[in-house]
């Protein structure tokens, strides 16, 4: 039992991170209340899949496996690929939004939710950042970023970089995963049409694996602050290196090919009435 | 009208161009250090333990000095007194101004190393050594601080055990600020070298 609270205690306890999990769950929760109590269905798997994915955001910055991450490559990929893959995938693929605006206070929601989103300026950010050419490139451009050997070197050294790091992966992936997954219906007339989202999955996907098999082929250690500060488990660091870039190499691809799935459903399930649109599916339902 | 486009064009390049090169100029400016600079990256030297005669030091007790922090231990067998050889024979190197140099050997085995065992061991390296003992809970925050690691590996049939530790030292400028991380790759000229800068930056 103490062992269990030692590994789920925060390593370095950040009030962010609780009040960023905490306070949009308990907005969900309401929302999911208020909903049933209206009569409106639900169904099992979205909440599932939200809880899981807010879990796993928590458990990768706050418990013992924070700690891992900032002393193993290869356990840091994963939390990587968990903060800007799997986690914002999974709650994404809830779409808890709608919910989750029923569930906050009234006044909130009218005073400060409904301007702010409401706000030209918002809205044109918005709109830039969902373009087609500029979110998957903030997307892979994070990932490599971070993993240019002489960033990732002050990042895992200055406690302030760590935080950023981890927070644009988890704020990147959820505005990633949200403008490629959601429905088009849910999204405005800026969205990005689903064949196009096939593509740019398929492109993401190149950028990932090309960066990933660098980083595993690679013939020396690129990321040295590991050897200078430590690692926790006694491992060959050439061998951490190659474990990190596999992780970095198979898991994002892996996301992505689900995402095209997740589209490719969508596309089948409400499919497009713009003829553009239809006559692109063919093309890549024909291959 | 096309020479207008190429007009504009030439305008957009030249001004991207200044852009670049710009931003070039700002990385590129000339680094003073041999070693890897992590200014502003790590904390001040702060800490409260026990040094090897005994006495109860801080950060304070070491003002004024250029400070280099390392973690390990005396049963090490190869990398701590390979590296502490390297920083005696770097701190040789500075001549009469190795006197305001100081090096915090921290124990990451402080049930072995007792204030004897670690004065004995430090002393072997020259006057410059200090080793510093905590408690658990000191030990562990210091090494929080820095974003370092030790563990201790399972006893083996002697009770002889292994303890795996950073190799990275961290060196502080006389206002105990955070300045460079020497690796266990940096050769002795290069660390003499930058030692002596720090010195003299006052």
């Amino acid at each position: 039992m103490q062992s269990l609270i030692f590994y789920l205690e925060p390593w370095e306890f950040s009030p962010t991170v609780l009040l960023a999990c905490l306070l949009p769950t308990a907005a969900y929760l309401r929302g999911l209340v208020l909903t049933r109590r209206a009569g409106g269905t639900i169904g099992f798997w979205p909440p599932l899949s939200y809880f899981v994915g807010v879990a796993l955001i928590y458990i990768s910055l706050q418990t013992y496996a924070d700690f891992l991450s900032q002393h193993m490559f290869w356990v840091h990929r994963l939390q990587q690929g968990i903060l800007h893959h799997i986690a914002p995938f999974l709650v994404t693929l809830a779409a808890p939004w709608e919910i989750m605006a029923r569930g906050t206070p009234r006044v909130l929601r009218e005073r400060i939710l409904r301007p702010v989103l409401g706000n030209r300026t918002v809205q044109l950010l918005y709109r830039v950042l969902q373009h087609p050419l500029v979110a998957p490139t903030i997307f892979v451009g994070l990932l490599y970023f971070w993993l240019i050997p002489s960033v990732h070197f002050t990042a895992m050294l200055d406690v302030y970089r760590y935080n950023a790091m981890n927070w644009s992966m988890v704020v990147d992936g959820m505005f990633f995963w949200w403008i490629m997954l959601a429905p088009r219906s849910a999204q405005g007339h800026a969205s990005i049409a689903y064949p196009l989202r096939v593509v740019i999955f398929f492109i993401v996907m190149l950028f990932q694996i090309v960066l990933g098999a660098y980083i595993t082929l690679h013939g020396s250690v690129l990321y040295t602050v590991y050897a200078l500060c430590g690692r926790v488990w006694n491992i060959n660091p050439m061998t951490d290196q190659q474990w990190g870039g596999l992780l970095t190499w198979v898991l994002p691809s892996m996301m992505c090919v689900l995402g095209i799935l997740v589209v490719l459903r969508r596309m089948l399930h409400e499919p497009d009435t713009r003829p553009v649109a239809a006559s692109a599916m063919a093309g890549v339902s024909g291959q | 009208m096309i020479t207008k486009h190429a007009g504009i064009c030439r305008r957009w390049t030249a001004a991207t161009a200044v852009l670049v090169l710009t931003f070039m100029a700002a990385c590129s400016r000339p680094q003073p250090w041999l070693l890897p600079n992590i200014t502003g990256l790590s904390p001040a030297l702060k800490f409260r333990m026990t040094d090897d005669a005994g006495q109860t030091v801080d950060a304070a007790s070491y003002r004024g000095k250029v400070v280099l922090l390392y973690f390990g231990y005396t049963h090490c067998k190869d990398i701590c007194p390979d590296t502490l050889a390297k920083l005696a024979s770097a701190i040789q190197g500075l001549g009469h101004e190795a006197t305001n140099v100081r090096v915090l050997f921290v124990t990451v085995d402080p049930s072995r190393d007792t204030v004897a065992v670690l004065h004995r061991y430090v002393r072997a390296f020259g006057r410059q050594f200090v080793g510093l003992r905590g408690s658990n809970g000191q030990l562990e925050a210091l090494a929080k601080r820095y974003r370092v690691v030790y563990t201790h590996a399972p006893h083996d049939a002697h009770g002889d055990y292994i303890v795996a530790h950073s190799i990275g030292v961290f060196i502080f400028d006389r206002s105990g600020k955070a300045r460079l991380l020497a690796t266990d790759t940096d050769s002795v000229g290069d660390i003499t070298h930058d030692l002596q800068l720090l010195l003299r930056s006052g």
